[in-house]
C-alpha cells in the first residue's frame, strides 16, 4: 500500500473519479491553471483539460450556485472553497437550494453536488478565515457533512461523496494535508455514516472528528503511558449522517465520554453528541461526559494564543483525568 | 492563579484520608517535591508530596480532619494572593463524630443559598443532603448486584458513587488474621469503674475498609469450610535444623518462621492443585498463572495483607525475608497501596496466640483462605498402632464454592499436609 499525504489521497480520489465518470468535473477558483491553492488539484488541468477542470470568478454566490445548478442537470460538480469560510457568502445557494431541492419538487431533482475545502483554524489566517462551519451546516436536513482525519478516510470519503446521489460537502483541514499515511491503489470508498474506532480502549471514550482526531490519539497515547489508562478514540468522520450506534457501543464499553472538536462549543457537533449519548445510554454513564472545543472567541490572530485557542493534547489529557475522576 | 490542592486517592479503594499532619503552615514558600504533611489512608500513611511550587496561601483543613477524596486541604499560589473559597466542598463521606477534630469551617458562600421566593406558590426546590449521589452506571450496577447505593461510600467527585465503588463492594477482600504477636495490656485491678469509658470511638479508613470488605465477602461469597490435621513435628524439626545453620553463618541471618514454611508449602500445593489460584469473574473464572501470596498483618488499630509477589518462584528463604520486610513496613504503616494489592491466595496465622484453629474470611477476589492454628502436643495413634506424643497443628480452608468445590479443595489440602509433613518436598 502507497504512504501518500492527506492532500495527494484527495487528488487520487478526484483523479480517479474524473476517470470513472465523464460526468465528474471540477470548478473553482484557482482550481485549474494555479494548480489550486493549497495544490490539491495540482496536475488534474493538464490530465482531464479545460472542460473537466474549471477556473471560475472570485464570487462564491456566482460559481456554487453555477455547480447547483449543473447537478440538477445530471452533472457531477466538486467545488473547491479555498475556505470553508468563504461558503458565508454562498450560504443561500448551498443551504437553501442545495438542500432543500430534492424535497421542494417531491423527489424529481436530486443534486449530487460535493463542496470540498478546508475549514479549520490554527493557521494564523484570522477570524473570517478560520470557521468550522461543520455543525451549522449538518443541522440541515437535506445536507451531508464529512471531515476525514487521515489519507485514507480523505480519499475514500471523497469518492463516496462524489456518488453520492446528495449534497455533500467535505471540510478538509489545511494542518494535516501534508499527514502521510497508508492509503490502497485500488478503488474503495469510506461509506458516508459510518463511524471508525481508530484506537480500542475500555476505560474512557473519546469521540473526535477532522483534526481533533489525531490530537486524541495523542492524548490517548500520553494516558495510557502515564496514567495507565485506556483510552478508545472514535472518529465520527461523517458529522451527518451520524453513526449514532458505534458512539453509544463505545460508551456502553468505557462508561465515560469526552467529546473533542476543534469547533467553537456553542451548538457544536458534540453538543448533539452528549445530547445523544444521554438520551440512549443515561444509565451506561459513570460520570458526566466532558467536551474540549475551541475556546469559545472569535478565532484568535495571534498565533500563540490561537494554538491555545484550540484543544492541544494536554487539554485533552487534563479534561480527559476529570473525567475519570 | 492560586490553585486549591485536594485530598488525593492514594488506593483504589480510598474513599476518605485522614490528614495526620501539616509539615507547613500558611505563608510558608513550597517548591517541587516539597512533604506537606502525611495522609493516613485505608491502607497506609503516605506522605503528599508538592506538585504546585507556590506560598501556601491557606489551609484548609486542620491536622487530624477527615476528608473525602477531593475535597480542598490547601491552596497555592502567589505570594499576597487571595486564597481561593474552595467551592462547595464534599461534605466528609462518612460523617465525622464529635470526637473528630473537625475540618476548619470555610466561608459559606451565601449567592448561592437562593432567596426566600416573593410569590406565593413557587417554592426553590432543596437540594437534599441526604441523598446518595451515584452515577446512572453505579445505580444500575448496583442494583444488579442487590447492593444498597446509599450504603457505599463514593469516590467520585464530590463523593459521587461510581462504578468502582460498586464493583469494590461487590467484591470486596475480605480481611485475614493477624500474624505474628501482639503486645497484650495487662488488666488492672477491679477498682469498682467499668473497663472501659462508655464512648462511640471513631473509626480510621483501614477499619472502615475492613467492616465494609469482609461484610460484603461474607454476603456475596458463598464460604464453604473444611479442615485438616498435620504432623507438624517433621516442620519443626527442619525449621530447628535450618535455623541452626543459618544463625551459624552470621550476624545478618535470616530466620525462618513456622509460618514461613506455610508460606512456602501453599505456594508449592498451589502449583499442584491450580485451580484454588483462581477469582471468580463474574461469568467467568479467572485462573491466575502466578501465585501472588498474601498473609495478615495485625496491627493496634486492624490489620493489613501485604502481598509476596510471584511466591510460587521464590525459595523458602526469599519468602522469609520478603515476609519480614513486609511486616516491618506494615507496622510502619509505609506499605503501599500496590504492596497490598493483587493477592491470588491468602494465608492467615492465629497460632501464636494459642487458637487450635478457626476459618478466615475469604480475602475476595481470591478463591479461598488459609488459616493456621497453633502446633500443640496431643497423644496421637501412630502407623503402627502405638500411642504417641505428636506436635499437631490443625489447618482450616474456606473456599468460594463458585471458584471451587470441596473435591480440588480436599486435594489442595492434602498436598499441602503432604507437603508440610515431607517438608523436604519443598526442595525439589
Amino acid at each position: 500500500m502507497a504512504v501518500i499525504s492527506y492532500r495527494e489521497a484527495l487528488r487520487a480520489a478526484m483523479r480517479d473519479e474524473l476517470k470513472r465518470d465523464d460526468k465528474v468535473v471540477i470548478m473553482g477558483e484557482e482550481v485549474a491553471q494555479f494548480n489550486g491553492a493549497y495544490k490539491v488539484t495540482e496536475g488534474l488541468l493538464k490530465e482531464f483539460g479545460p472542460k473537466r477542470v474549471v477556473d471560475t470568478p472570485i464570487s462564491e454566490a456566482g460559481f456554487i450556485g453555477l455547480g447547483i445548478g449543473a447537478s440538477m442537470l445530471g452533472i457531477r460538480p466538486v467545488m473547491e472553497l479555498m475556505f470553508w469560510s468563504f461558503s458565508y457568502v454562498a450560504f443561500d445557494q448551498i443551504v437553501n437550494n442545495a438542500g432543500n431541492i430534492r424535497y421542494m419538487s417531491g423527489g424529481l431533482i436530486n443534486c449530487p453536488i460535493v463542496i470540498r475545502g478546508p475549514g479549520n483554524g490554527g493557521t494564523n489566517v484570522g477570524a473570517t478565515h478560520s470557521h468550522t462551519p461543520e455543525a451549522i451546516l449538518a443541522s440541515h436536513p437535506g445536507i451531508k457533512v464529512v471531515c476525514p482525519a487521515t489519507p485514507y478516510d480523505a480519499k475514500g470519503l471523497l469518492k463516496a461523496a462524489i456518488r453520492d446521489n446528495d449534497p455533500v460537502y467535505v471540510m478538509e483541514n489545511t494542518i494535516l494535508y501534508n499527514d502521510k499515511g497508508e492509503v490502497p491503489d485500488e478503488d474503495y470508498i469510506v461509506p458516508l455514516g459510518v463511524a471508525d474506532v481508530k484506537r480500542v480502549g475500555t476505560d474512557l471514550t473519546i469521540v473526535a472528528h477532522g483534526r481533533a482526531v489525531i490530537t486524541s490519539l495523542k492524548a490517548a497515547e500520553i494516558l495510557e503511558q502515564e496514567h495507565g489508562v485506556s483510552v478508545e478514540v472514535v472518529d465520527l468522520r461523517s458529522i451527518r449522517p451520524l453513526d449514532e450506534e458505534t458512539i453509544l457501543a463505545s460508551v456502553r464499553k468505557t462508561h465515560r465520554a469526552l467529546l473533542v472538536e476543534e469547533n467553537k462549543p456553542f451548538c457544536g457537533v458534540d453538543a448533539q453528541v452528549a445530547y445523544l449519548i444521554q438520551s440512549r445510554a443515561f444509565d451506561e454513564l459513570d460520570a458526566p461526559i466532558h467536551r474540549v472545543s475551541s475556546i469559545d472567541a472569535p478565532q484568535i490572530y495571534c498565533k500563540r494564543m490561537e494554538d491555545q485557542q484550540l484543544p492541544d493534547v494536554n487539554r485533552v489529557v487534563r479534561e480527559a483525568l476529570k473525567v475519570l475522576a | 492563579m492560586a490553585e486549591i490542592i485536594d485530598m488525593p486517592k492514594l488506593s483504589d479503594t480510598m474513599s476518605v484520608g485522614t490528614l495526620v499532619k501539616w509539615n507547613i503552615q500558611e505563608g510558608q514558600v513550597v517548591a517541587f517535591g516539597d512533604i506537606l504533611g502525611e495522609i493516613e489512608t485505608d491502607k497506609a500513611t503516605m506522605e503528599l508530596s508538592c506538585t504546585v511550587p507556590g506560598t501556601i496561601l491557606k489551609l484548609y483543613a486542620a491536622a487530624g480532619a477527615q476528608l473525602p477524596v477531593g475535597a480542598p486541604i490547601c491552596a497555592i499560589g502567589k505570594k499576597g494572593e487571595a486564597a481561593p473559597s474552595p467551592v462547595a466542598a464534599p461534605a466528609p463521606a462518612p460523617k465525622a463524630p464529635p470526637t473528630a477534630v473537625p475540618a476548619i469551617p470555610e466561608k459559606v458562600d451565601v449567592s448561592c443559598i437562593p432567596a426566600a421566593p416573593a410569590s406565593a406558590g413557587t417554592v426553590a426546590p432543596q437540594s437534599d443532603a441526604s441523598r446518595t449521589k451515584a452515577s446512572p452506571y453505579a445505580k444500575r450496577m448496583a442494583e444488579k448486584a442487590a447492593l444498597n447505593v446509599a450504603a457505599l461510600t463514593g469516590s467520585g467527585p464530590g463523593g459521587r458513587v461510581v462504578a468502582r465503588d460498586v464493583s469494590a463492594a461487590a467484591a470486596a477482600p475480605a480481611a485475614a488474621a493477624p500474624s505474628g504477636p501482639l503486645k497484650v495490656a495487662v488488666a488492672p485491678p477491679a477498682d469498682g469503674k467499668g473497663i472501659q469509658p462508655d464512648a462511640d470511638v471513631p473509626v480510621g479508613g483501614m477499619r472502615q475498609t475492613i467492616a465494609r470488605r469482609l461484610l460484603e465477602s461474607k454476603l456475596t461469597v458463598p464460604h464453604f469450610y473444611l479442615e485438616v490435621e498435620v504432623d507438624a513435628a517433621p516442620l519443626l524439626a527442619m525449621r530447628e535444623s535450618l535455623n541452626k545453620r543459618l544463625a551459624d553463618s552470621g550476624a545478618d541471618a535470616v530466620k525462618l518462621s513456622v509460618n514461613d514454611f506455610i508460606l512456602k508449602a501453599s505456594a508449592e500445593a498451589l502449583r499442584r492443585v491450580p485451580a484454588v489460584n483462581a477469582s471468580w469473574a463474574g461469568t467467568s473464572i479467572r485462573a491466575h498463572g502466578a501465585v501472588h501470596l498474601s498473609f495478615g498483618v495485625a496491627l493496634e488499630d486492624g490489620l493489613v495483607t501485604p502481598v509476596i509477589r510471584d511466591a510460587h518462584a521464590k525459595t523458602l528463604k526469599d519468602i522469609a525475608v520478603e515476609a519480614k520486610a513486609l511486616i516491618g513496613k506494615a507496622r510502619a504503616k509505609k506499605l503501599t497501596p500496590a504492596e497490598m494489592s493483587g493477592s491470588t491466595f491468602t494465608v492467615t496465622n492465629l497460632g501464636m496466640y494459642g487458637v487450635t484453629g478457626f476459618y478466615g474470611i475469604i480475602n475476595v477476589p481470591n478463591a479461598a483462605i488459609l488459616s493456621v492454628g497453633a502446633t500443640i502436643k496431643k497423644p496421637v495413634v501412630d502407623a503402627q498402632d502405638r500411642l504417641v506424643i505428636g506436635q499437631r497443628m490443625v489447618i482450616g480452608l474456606a473456599g468460594d464454592h463458585r471458584v471451587v468445590d470441596g473435591a480440588n479443595a480436599a486435594q489442595f489440602l492434602q498436598a499441602l499436609k503432604q507437603l508440610l509433613e515431607e517438608p523436604t518436598l519443598m526442595l525439589i
